[in-house]
């Protein structure tokens, strides 16, 4: 089945890196793209005007997702560029510590960004997609989750739930021709992740970090019509350290 | 803004989508059970979101698990919006 001609993705946390990377992505695949941001309204606008002067479309959404109501902004998207059919939760922060000397602020957020909001969003989303009998969810997880990361037990904590709710919410949404997959990238090279040491770099198999293109490549596949019989799939985008 | 809710207009509603969803129109009554009609959980839940955006009903998880029959669905919808 192909996609609907006034077909939108919703990018959360799309100002830069990562986000920004994959928005573009899927600008040049066709996507009308709602650039979604919490503060950096520049980093943004910066991404609409790199699509838009690639020939596509695009519109920058401010929106907390981790503030636990999604409905004015998909609203918001509706009223302003289509339906949302393909979402991409990437929007994730880090607050990092030995889980001895983790408080539970550190522990909460990272949990309700980086999980509790991608399931609200996935909730919201999936009900127009259900409709259309289309739908792409593509979730930003990690490699570190599926193996560990001292300092980071929330974070972990929360990617590898993003992981186990991936591949259920595939298995009940799968026969309505709409598929949730997760990309779980390594070291990318990004403003998180740009104090890697050495001996990290050393420890990948490729021996480099990835770029946020590397990522972008992997979603935008997810999304695509020839994935439409992917679902409920991690695919690690990590030079290999998962191997 | 939400249409009224009458038995006989939910009823009509009910009836209306369940064919999307594979259902044999000559077999539905006020009486079937969803499990005979073949209609399992996903279906409800859109029937459910069908329900929502044309009464301003909402049907929870907890609901949809209760009703057996068509008979059930409807009556449910129209106690909640009573």
């Amino acid at each position: 089945m192909a996609r609907p001609d006034d077909a939108t993705a919703l990018v959360t946390g799309a100002s830069k890196g990562i986000g920004a990377a994959i928005a573009k992505a899927l600008a040049a695949d066709g996507w009308q793209v709602a650039v979604n941001y919490r503060s950096d309204e520049d980093g943004a606008k910066a991404t609409v005007k790199a699509i838009e002067e690639a020939g596509g479309t695009a519109k920058a959404f401010q929106s907390d997702v981790s503030n636990g109501a999604p409905d004015e902004l998909f609203k918001q998207i509706e009223d302003e560029l289509g339906p949302v059919i393909a979402l991409v939760n990437n929007a994730g922060v880090a607050a990092d510590g030995l889980a001895i000397q983790m408080d539970d602020d550190q522990w909460d957020t990272v949990i309700g960004t980086n999980l509790t909001a991608a399931f609200r969003l996935t909730r919201r989303a999936m009900r127009p997609m259900i409709k259309a009998r289309y739908g792409r969810i593509v979730n930003i997880a990690s490699v570190v989750g599926p193996r560990a990361n001292a300092g980071q037990s929330n974070y972990a904590a929360a990617k590898a739930g993003l992981i186990g709710m991936t591949k259920t919410v595939a298995a009940e949404v799968a026969r309505r021709g709409v598929t949730v997959n997760a990309v779980a990238p390594g070291f990318i090279e990004t403003d998180m992740t740009k104090d890697i040491p050495e001996a990290v770099i050393d420890a990948i198999p490729a021996r480099r970090v990835g770029a946020p293109d590397d990522v972008a490549a992997a979603v935008r596949f997810l999304a695509s019509d020839d994935a439409g019989y992917v679902t409920g799939t991690i695919l690690f985008v990590d030079g290999g350290m998962s191997a | 803004m939400a249409a009224t809710v009458t038995p006989e207009a939910v009823e009509k509603t009910v009836v209306e989508a369940l064919p999307q969803f594979g259902v044999d129109e000559s077999q539905i009554s006020r009486d079937a059970t969803f499990e005979a009609l073949d209609v399992d959980s996903l279906d409800l839940a859109e029937l459910s979101q069908i329900i929502e955006d044309e009464y301003g009903v909402q049907l929870k998880g907890d609901d949809v698990g209760k009703i057996k029959t068509v008979g059930d669905a409807i009556d449910l919808v129209v106690s909640r919006a009573g």
